[in-house]
């Protein structure tokens, strides 16, 4: 039994060592050119699944407060301030996309977009919507989530 | 799709969007009809200026339309209980020293913030207020946003309905003026948003499921169905720059005056409309 639970937890702490060695690029390592990334930034393949829920969710991408994709019907309220994103598979490459949703300011200088793989380079940063000085600023969205969100993109044929 | 992005860029052309109003409604007030579309001054980077009531839905719109239904009366009303109310050491109210509030405050909302002489900086309605409290009837200091504050430059700002914003913004206030320019145009917080980015390039487009107007303040002190109560001018301020995952300036600061002045002088020829009602 008791050899039973030290293989089990032996078990459980290879496998959270095993995530925590996943393979990563950190913001400051991501390589653009010309305003595309050509590496995913993590080694597990993106979700289209998760990427739905990351580009739809406030608490997450808030993606669609600002692009309308018309398989998200079921989603209510698609914003208006960025291009409509129905075939923008058929219009950027996956490298292309995952750049641009890293920071898409790389490539459009001026866009409003937010830089979701960022975290130098702020003007009075806070921590959150706290309103208090950010202590660490972590990314928007984390190196698995914007794979995610580049695979959702890719089905918007 | 890069071009229209492109096009976009500049805000005249994407006002074919329109503004979610009624072409051709007016915005008439007990019997007093509204400037809610100006032609903007020779600097201003739009062609025209557009009140926020127009970006706002018919059901909002309407309240604003009569007095009975604007919920923000109500704050006015005790106002102008306060008014008449002597306060502090010195035994003064309002009225003793300045009368009837619809003789003595007509059109100085209209005019804020204002460069103070005597004080040799900008103030705004509220810096005059407080400067009364403590200096002239020796009371306490109102909040910058407090439910007390709000309600007294809702009363004084309705003495200006109807009439046009008319701030300065030549010999003392330009330095201020281009002060409140640069943090228009400076991207705060994490999410790297100016006031222009949605404000000037973005108006009349649906952001997620609010409509985004041009930002004017003619309508400020605002009642808010948001949060159901009078919102002080640079309280907006402060929750649009939290909202970038920013820190914002604080309440009363020279940061927000400064903006204040910038963003009044950008609906240079609106009405006053205050206390408007809003989303």
């Amino acid at each position: 039994m008791r050899l039973a639970r030290n293989l089990a937890f032996g078990l459980v702490a290879a496998l959270g060592a095993g995530v925590a060695q996943a393979a990563e690029i950190v913001p400051g390592d991501v390589v653009f050119r010309d305003g595309a990334v050509e590496t995913p930034l993590t080694d597990q393949p993106g979700d289209p699944a998760r990427g739905r829920e990351v580009f739809s969710q406030r608490s997450q991408g808030n993606c669609i407060a600002c692009h309308a994709v018309s398989s998200l019907s079921d989603v209510p309220w698609h914003g208006e301030i960025g291009p409509p994103l129905d075939g923008v598979a058929e219009r950027w490459s996956e490298a292309e996309l995952r750049g641009i949703v890293a920071n898409a300011k790389i490539m459009f200088p001026d866009s409003m977009m937010p830089s979701f793989y960022k975290v130098t380079g702020f003007i009075r940063p806070g921590d959150g919507f706290t309103a208090k000085p950010a202590k660490e600023i972590k990314p928007l969205l984390t190196a698995q989530q914007i794979e995610d969100v580049v695979a959702f993109l890719k089905t918007l044929k | 799709m890069r071009t229209l992005i492109a096009a976009c860029a500049s805000a005249a052309l994407c006002l074919g969007a329109g503004t979610g109003a009624a072409e051709g409604q007016k915005l008439v007030i007990e019997g007093q009809e509204m400037v809610t579309r100006a032609p903007a001054p020779d600097w201003h980077p739009l062609t025209e200026v557009i009140s926020g009531w127009e970006f706002r839905d018919p059901a909002t719109q309407a309240l604003q339309m009569d007095d009975f239904e604007n919920p923000a009366m109500i704050f006015v009303d005790q106002a102008r209980e306060m008014w008449s109310t002597p306060d502090g050491a010195a035994g003064k109210s309002c009225e003793s020293c300045h009368g009837a509030v619809e003789d003595s405050m007509k059109g100085v909302r209209a005019v804020m913030p204002k460069f103070n002489e005597e004080a040799g900086t900008l103030w705004s309605l509220e810096d005059y207020i407080n400067n009364c409290r403590t200096a002239r009837m020796q009371a306490e200091p109102w909040k910058w946003s407090g439910s007390e504050m709000t309600a007294m430059t809702a009363l004084i700002t309705l003495q200006s309905r109807g009439m046009p914003v008319a701030v300065r913004i030549d010999g003392p206030y330009q330095s201020w003026w281009e002060k409140g320019r640069e943090i228009y145009y400076t991207r705060y917080g994490q999410l790297e948003l100016a006031c222009a980015n949605c404000h000037e390039d973005h108006y009349g487009q649906m952001i997620r499921a609010d409509r985004l107007s041009q930002g004017q303040i003619n309508g400020f002190p605002t009642y808010r169905l948001k949060n159901a109560k009078l919102n002080s001018i640079h309280n907006r301020f402060y929750g649009c720059i939290r909202d970038t995952r920013g820190v914002p300036f604080a309440e009363g600061s020279d940061e927000f005056k400064a903006l204040e002045l910038y963003v009044a002088s950008r609906g240079l020829g609106l009405s006053i409309e205050g206390p408007a009602v809003r989303n």
